[in-house]
């Protein structure tokens, strides 16, 4: 293998045989901080460079101490890079994670200029100065200087990776999953839990997070066994390879990343990058296994400090010995059968420091008679080399013999913690095991079952078993039958000695500072300590002064040591420290994956109407109107909005508009009790309207406050056609049913949006009856036969139609309901006939404009949820004698003041200002001054809700809510705007038409 | 109180860091008390301090039923603006923004106040009308406020895809240039210290369990650490409120939901300010550790269990990346949820319950981060006056029943 190596850093680990997962016939070309270097496919990025001599992969987070590779998984503190270029890279992958492909490009992050020469190293010589919540206790001088000085530069110092540049190119999935048994990890523990539930005739979901099912355990002695199960599992459940459960929900809802093709070269990628699985399980069988700890010495955070697992991984699965002359510093009896592993790889070892003194057990023994020395009761005080380790220091735990060695690298070993994770985040809760010097799974019946080093089921036949056990239980719980015995031939493991709880080694406080708790965010023992003593015990306190368990990893190795060290410092019992609560997600997951395809132009579905691509075959410019797009205005050859609209308008008045109103809400509400419910959620009363009448109304909310507004027809004696304003057609729904599911049930009533169903087509304008005697010949359509507020069957343009005479402009108009699909047809036929009488197209801009010269209100624009029906001058639609939602409401003394703000016309004393929506309103005695910035308040007395320039009128009208309105008819005030004041009157809210004689004629 | 100073940090720094003490007492609970202020949260201490501070009562303390700080105001999203609609709210919270401005320096601890801005986008035609009727508002009252169209938009902040193609294009945003984020356990525990060192006890893991009411009157309370008499309690306890009203025998119209919040892994800065918005539901900033800080509305069902649901995290993700499409390869790194209570007009409720002697102060909802200073101040008044701060007058229970809402829910509907 041949590799560029970078001068400064040394580089003992080499690839000493194969791995398990790497292919030695494969070569793979990476590139790290601008140099290339060749891995093997199989590799993780971590690997890769482990096998190159990289041993320094970045900078801690506050004094830019330099980082290797601590880990050999998802727990990794230290290895974080920056992937990829531009748009395609991401920000804080983990080289431990990272499968290599050719081509990849890594960086190193968090340094500068470079990861050798960071000149921000400088502050670890400021360590002293920068204790944990530093910056709480200064920068207070001077809140300029926090501002442009300090604040910035924290900003600055702050982050890892770098957004990418661009949007992401690629796509993510989502997808459902059930399942009787949902079996989390795919070491032996859940392996023989998937084997167990697959044998009842469950079926089953297994997720293991590494590209691998029972990694690492080729040269286990359990390996024909492990290999059948595979086998079986594959066949019999469904099996999800590099996929993460991270998150753990209630109801048996799980939610999981799949890496579907990060392990791929960009051009090999099809499909989506990541994918959401979401998972609904009836019994789940947690085998998490458990995440080994570092122990707390000074200088613990070398590069060339291992966990002692990790470097059994990268031999066992890579090939990669992390170092040719190891020593090992552990409090348990696992570390000496990874020892023993590296010794036969070819790796010296200058000695095992063990903790603990007077072992017994099986271990131990072997290692000896290995002829490894081991040195028990003895602690690494110290650890030599800065950029790569040279060598420790140890010393006797009872103080007495101090001793350098010499080494390369040093394997670390504080025990294992259970990865407790999804089970806490269900709700299950932890007790402490002295035994196993860990927090573990208590568990209730209505927990997950656990199986294997989760629940402290640690060496393989320990892991089978309980697996198997699990897996069973699972099955069995769901009443499916017990599977047939366990087969395996396991071979017994030897007993061995204990773990020793040990959270620290004893050293000078001014020592303290070097002992490091959490890697990457440089929480040290001294840290913990200085906490500790200005009050904060609490774990949660802890963790938010010194900033542990707060990185990336949040906490998976640091966390135990930080609780560990608070119950040493304070003196309190461990066992009765609850670790700081676990959320989801147990990794962090791509926002992308996350939020799957509902993101851009897809993140709300659009609605349009039947008529859509008449409108933009028209040239209409469309508005958003909730997920509706509607046509604003149809610009002709190079109008503005303020021609078209102008144009638009003028035609409604002196000829004929027509309007797509397809979006308007519709409602039809039926049964026996129809009118009954009508009494109650509008304000007006239903009873006696007739068949054939439509009746506009008003409902408000429980607190008298005005909903929505809308013409309802009677069709038939028990069945009614509501209409709703386009944005709260799904909230009218929502409220009607939520009122007869919950406190009516007794009504006899079925509502059924048809909003879909029926195409309305709005005909406007003095010549409307004219266009329509074209599509309807025969039809008397007189005042007369026909009248305003009323409703008959008519064929239109060949077409069964519903046809309303109602009205939003003041003009005379029939609204015209036919199927959806004939829509267009009879748009069309509208559009031919009426070409003789002018007709015109108008959009909502038109619309807004015609109703405001008429007064009539928008639901929404003039009233925003404190507006009563008699606010509006609405009192006729507003019954006193029955009863209906809100009533009551409008009885309270501040919703029955006479003086409350109210809907009213303004003209501005100069014509053709119009005011711009929104402006506030002044009296004449506080106008003096309303310039800006305003340093104390100026008394509002309400606000421009709707204003236009009107066409027929030759001037601009203005719609406002104004205090005590209906009383100041003729008092000029000002409609007030970025500092300007407009002077207005206040009159009637009807511009055009005071009598409705054109409507109604 | 050992005042806190770079000059101090560095006298320390020479004895290692030895010589602080706490930051407050380990205080055991009393028999009794002037005032009993049941809450150890933001707003809870705040009261505790300003009552010390403006009003001399120091015979005061703050129970806290878990641990200090490890309620909402340990959970939130930090946001601190006071560009509110109506003149009630405006008053209420620009009073408060005032106070903030000075808090650091008034408690000697550094909360971070970030002044970096709060953009309002607008993405409809009525969202743009009630934008700028509340930028105009604003403006008469005192608070500063500006419309940006959509290229102004673009200048304050790049980032924001103000593109036409996007479902809800950008249409323009109001901006508060004064407005912007704070550290929130930095509050709690700055108010601490503060309060402590003028003589309030702060109680941990004690929690009030019932109200002794003797003729209509509070004389104490029951607590898991035994009873404490006081003339006066308040009751401050954000996400509990209707729980505590129950155990004094009285109703509020609150409801209690899950509001989750998110951060992704820590980066380089990248954006300089908050963004906001409602129609593509999500809020985000970046914190001074690099997080972006990510937020939108409430869990629709009522709980009291501090987390919430995925689906309400994968939708604002997708408005996330609508508006910042750079942001989809980021990670979601902790996601977490509190308990809000939310009254029927979105607006608080602090004074003087049917109990005489009893005060309340909740209903915060979605925004009381921003509020903390200037609710403990005008609640202190409240208190000690025995009759409610003119800013506190018009957020009185009794406006249920007369219709006199503040209702921050219609027209100015944003959240936080
Ligand atoms: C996810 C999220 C995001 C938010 N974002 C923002 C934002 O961006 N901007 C903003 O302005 N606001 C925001 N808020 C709202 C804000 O956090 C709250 O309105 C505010 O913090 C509430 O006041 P507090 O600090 O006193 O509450 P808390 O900190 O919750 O204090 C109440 C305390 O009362 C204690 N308590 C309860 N019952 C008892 C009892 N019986 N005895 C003793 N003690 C008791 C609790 O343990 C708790 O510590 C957000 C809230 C959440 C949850």
């Amino acid at each position: 293998m041949t590799a560029t190596r970078p001068a400064n850093l040394r580089a003992p680990p080499v690839r000493a045989r194969g791995g398990d997962w790497v292919d030695d016939t494969r070569p793979i070309a990476v590139s790290f901080d601008g140099r290339a270097y060749t891995g093997l496919a199989g590799d993780t990025l971590a690997s890769a460079l482990l096998a190159n001599g990289v041993r320094v992969v970045g900078r801690s987070l506050k004094y830019h101490r330099p980082r290797g590779i601590l880990s050999a998984g998802f727990e990794e503190p230290n290895a974080l890079v920056q992937l990829g270029k531009g748009a395609h890279s991401e920000p804080n992958a983990l080289a431990t994670r990272v499968e290599i492909y050719d081509g990849m490009t890594a960086t190193s992050v968090n340094r500068w200029p470079s990861l050798s020469h960071d000149v921000f190293a400088a502050f670890g010589l400021l360590a002293r100065f920068m204790p944990a919540g530093f910056y709480y206790k200064t920068f207070l001088g001077s809140r300029v200087l926090w501002d442009r000085l300090y604040e910035p530069f924290l900003r600055r110092m702050a982050g890892f990776g770098r957004a990418p540049v661009g949007a992401d190119p690629e796509n993510y999935d989502q997808r459902h999953l059930q399942c009787d048994v949902l079996v989390v990890g795919g070491g032996v523990a859940g392996l023989a839990s998937a084997r167990a539930a697959c044998a009842s005739g469950a079926r089953v979901v297994l997720i293991e997070d590494n590209p691998e099912l029972a990694a690492g355990l080729a040269a286990s002695p359990a390996k024909e066994w492990i290999d059948v199960a595979i086998g079986v599992v594959k066949q019999d459940a469904t099996v999800l390879t590099r996929t993460t459960v991270f998150g753990a929900y209630d109801a048996g809802y799980f939610a999981a990343l799949q890496r579907a093709s990060d392990h791929l070269p960009q051009e090999a990628r099809a499909g989506v990058r990541q994918r959401l699985w979401l998972i609904r399980a009836k019994q789940v069988v947690l085998a998490t296994g458990a995440i080994e700890r570092p122990l707390v010495f000074p200088n613990n955070d070398r590069p060339g400090v291992y966990l002692a697992g990790a470097a059994r991984a990268y031999l066992d699965r890579f090939g990669v010995l992390v170092g040719r002359n190891v020593v090992a510093f552990t409090n348990n009896d696992e570390t000496y059968a990874t020892v023993i592993a590296l010794k036969k790889a070819g790796a010296a070892i200058a000695a095992i420091v063990d903790v603990r003194a007077n072992l017994t057990g099986g271990a131990v023994a072997l290692a000896k008679h290995e002829g490894i020395r081991v040195l028990e009761g003895y602690v690494v005080v110290d650890v030599r080399g800065r950029s790569a380790v040279r060598g420790v220091t140890i010393a006797a735990l009872d103080g007495g013999r101090r001793e350098k060695i010499a080494c390369d690298a040093l394997l670390m070993s504080g025990g294992w913690s259970p990865a407790v994770h999804l089970f806490s985040q269900q709700g299950g809760k932890l007790i402490y095991d002295p035994g196993m010097a860990a927090f573990v799974p208590d568990r209730r019946p209505a927990d997950p079952w656990c199986a294997g080093a989760l629940c402290g089921e640690t060496g393989v036949d320990a892991a089978i078993t309980g697996g198997w056990r699990a897996g069973s239980s699972a099955a069995t719980a769901l009443g499916k039958p017990a599977p047939r015995g366990l087969t395996a031939e396991l071979p017994d493991e030897p007993k061995g000695d204990a773990p020793l709880a040990f959270w620290r080694v004893p050293v000078a406080p001014s020592a303290e500072r070097k002992c490091f708790i959490d890697f990457q965010n440089d929480s040290t023992l001294a840290d913990v300590s200085l906490a500790v003593r200005e009050g904060f015990t609490h774990p949660e306190h802890v963790k938010r002064y010194t900033l542990t368990g707060f990185g990336t990893d949040q906490g998976k190795t640091g966390n135990i040591n930080a609780l560990g060290n608070i119950a040493e410092r304070t003196g309190g019992d461990l066992a009765r420290l609850a670790p700081t609560t676990f959320r989801p997600p147990f990794l962090p997951v791509t926002f992308g994956a996350l939020a799957g395809r509902e993101k851009g132009a897809l993140l709300d579905p659009v609605r349009v109407t039947a008529l859509h691509d008449w409108h933009v075959a028209a040239g209409a410019a469309f508005e958003n109107v909730g997920q509706w797009k509607r046509p604003w205005y149809y610009p002709k050859d190079g109008e503005t909005l303020d021609q078209a609209v102008t144009r638009e308008c003028l035609a409604v008045r002196n000829n004929v508009g027509i309007l797509d109103a397809s979006t308007l809400g519709k409602i039809e509400i039926v049964g026996a009790d129809a009118a009954a419910f009508l009494n109650r959620v509008y304000t007006n009363a239903w009873s006696k309207l007739g068949v054939g009448r439509s009746r506009y109304g008003l409902m408000c909310r429980e607190d008298g406050m005005l909903f929505d507004d809308g013409t309802t027809t009677r069709l038939a004696p028990d069945r009614f056609l509501m209409t709703t304003t386009t944005g709260n057609a799904a909230a009218v729904l929502d409220w009607l049913e939520e009122w007869l599911q919950t406190e009516w049930p007794d009504l006899k009533v079925y509502c059924t949006s048809v909003t879909d169903h029926w195409s309305t087509i709005a005909l406007a304008g003095p010549r409307a009856r004219e266009v329509l005697q074209c599509l309807a010949p025969g039809t008397a359509l007189d005042a007369e036969n026909f009248p305003f507020m009323s409703y008959q069957e008519v064929v239109v343009a060949g077409v069964a139609a519903r046809v309303f005479r109602i009205s939003f402009t003041g003009e005379l108009s029939f609204e015209i309901n036919v199927p959806w699909h004939d829509a267009r047809h009879v748009w069309e036929a509208a559009i031919t006939a009426g070409a003789a009488f002018g007709i015109t197209p108008y959009g909502t801009e038109a619309m807004h404009v015609l109703r405001a010269e008429k007064g009539y209100p928008i639901i929404g624009q003039d009233t925003d949820g404190t507006v009563t029906p008699l606010d509006l001058g609405m009192a006729w639609a507003v019954s006193t004698k029955k009863d209906f939602l809100g009533k009551r409401s409008l009885a309270r003394p501040d919703t029955a003041r006479p003086d409350r703000k109210q809907f009213v016309g303004l003209l501005t004393s100069d014509p053709s200002r119009v005011i711009p929506e929104g402006a506030q309103i002044v009296s004449e005695s506080n106008i003096a001054d309303v310039r800006l910035p305003q340093s104390s308040p100026v008394p509002m007395e309400g606000h421009v809700t709707s204003s236009y320039f009107s066409a027929v009128l030759g001037r601009s009208i203005a719609l406002a809510l104004v205090r005590d309105g209906f009383r100041r008819t003729g008092e000029t005030v000002y409609a007030v705007a970025d500092g300007h004041a407009i002077a207005a009157r206040i009159g009637p809210t009807v511009f055009y038409d005071p009598d409705g004689t054109r409507r109604d004629g | 109180m050992q005042r806190f100073s770079a000059f101090a940090l560095l006298a320390k720094s020479l004895g290692g860091h030895q010589g602080w003490s706490r930051q407050w007492r380990l205080a055991t609970p009393k028999d009794a008390y002037d005032v009993v202020i049941v809450g150890g949260g933001g707003h809870g201490l705040a009261t505790a301090y300003y009552l010390a501070r403006n009003h001399g009562i120091t015979n005061v303390a703050v129970l806290e039923k878990g641990w200090l700080g490890g309620g909402n105001v340990a959970r939130n999203t930090t946001i601190v603006r006071s560009n509110y609609l109506w003149d009630e709210s405006a008053a209420l919270y620009e009073h408060s923004l005032k106070l903030w401005e000075d808090l650091s320096q008034d408690l000697n601890y550094n909360v971070m106040l970030s002044q970096r801005g709060v953009l309002n986008l607008a993405h409809s035609l009525q969202e743009v009308r009630d934008s700028r009727r509340r930028v105009y508002a604003n403006q008469l009252n005192g608070v500063d406020a500006e419309w940006l169209d959509r290229g102004g938009v673009k200048v304050f902040c790049p980032l924001i895809n103000t593109d036409e193609s996007l479902r809800y294009p950008v249409l323009g945003a109001t901006l508060q240039r004064r407005a912007g984020t704070a550290r929130h356990d930095a509050v709690a525990w700055g108010f601490a210290r503060a309060a402590d060192s003028r003589g309030v006890d702060i109680v941990e893991n004690c929690e009030v369990t019932g109200f002794d009411i003797q003729g209509g009157r509070v004389t104490g309370v029951q607590t898991t650490r035994g009873a404490i008499r006081a003339p006066k309690v308040a009751i401050v306890v954000a996400g509990h409120g209707s729980v505590m009203a129950e155990r004094a025998g009285f109703r509020l119209p609150l409801e209690s939901h899950p509001l989750q919040a998110l951060v992704s892994e820590p980066i380089k800065p990248v954006l300089d300010c908050v963004v906001m918005s409602n129609a593509v539901h999500v809020y985000v900033s970046q914190s001074d550790k690099g997080e972006l800080v990510i937020g939108a509305g409430i869990d629709s069902y009522n709980s009291y269990a501090q987390r919430g649901s995925l689906p309400v995290v994968t939708s604002q993700l997708g408005a996330l990346i609508a508006l910042f499409p750079m942001f989809s390869r980021l990670k979601m790194m902790r996601n977490w949820g509190g308990i809000v209570d939310v009254s029927p007009d979105a607006s608080p409720i602090v004074g003087k319950t049917p109990i005489d002697g009893l005060y309340f102060n909740g209903g915060w909802g979605t925004g009381g981060f921003k509020a903390t200073p200037g609710s403990g101040h005008i609640f202190a008044h409240t208190i000690a006056h025995e009759d409610p701060h003119p800013l506190a007058a018009p957020f009185n229970l009794d406006r249920f029943s007369t219709g006199a809402l503040v209702d921050e829910h219609g027209a100015a509907a944003v959240a936080h």
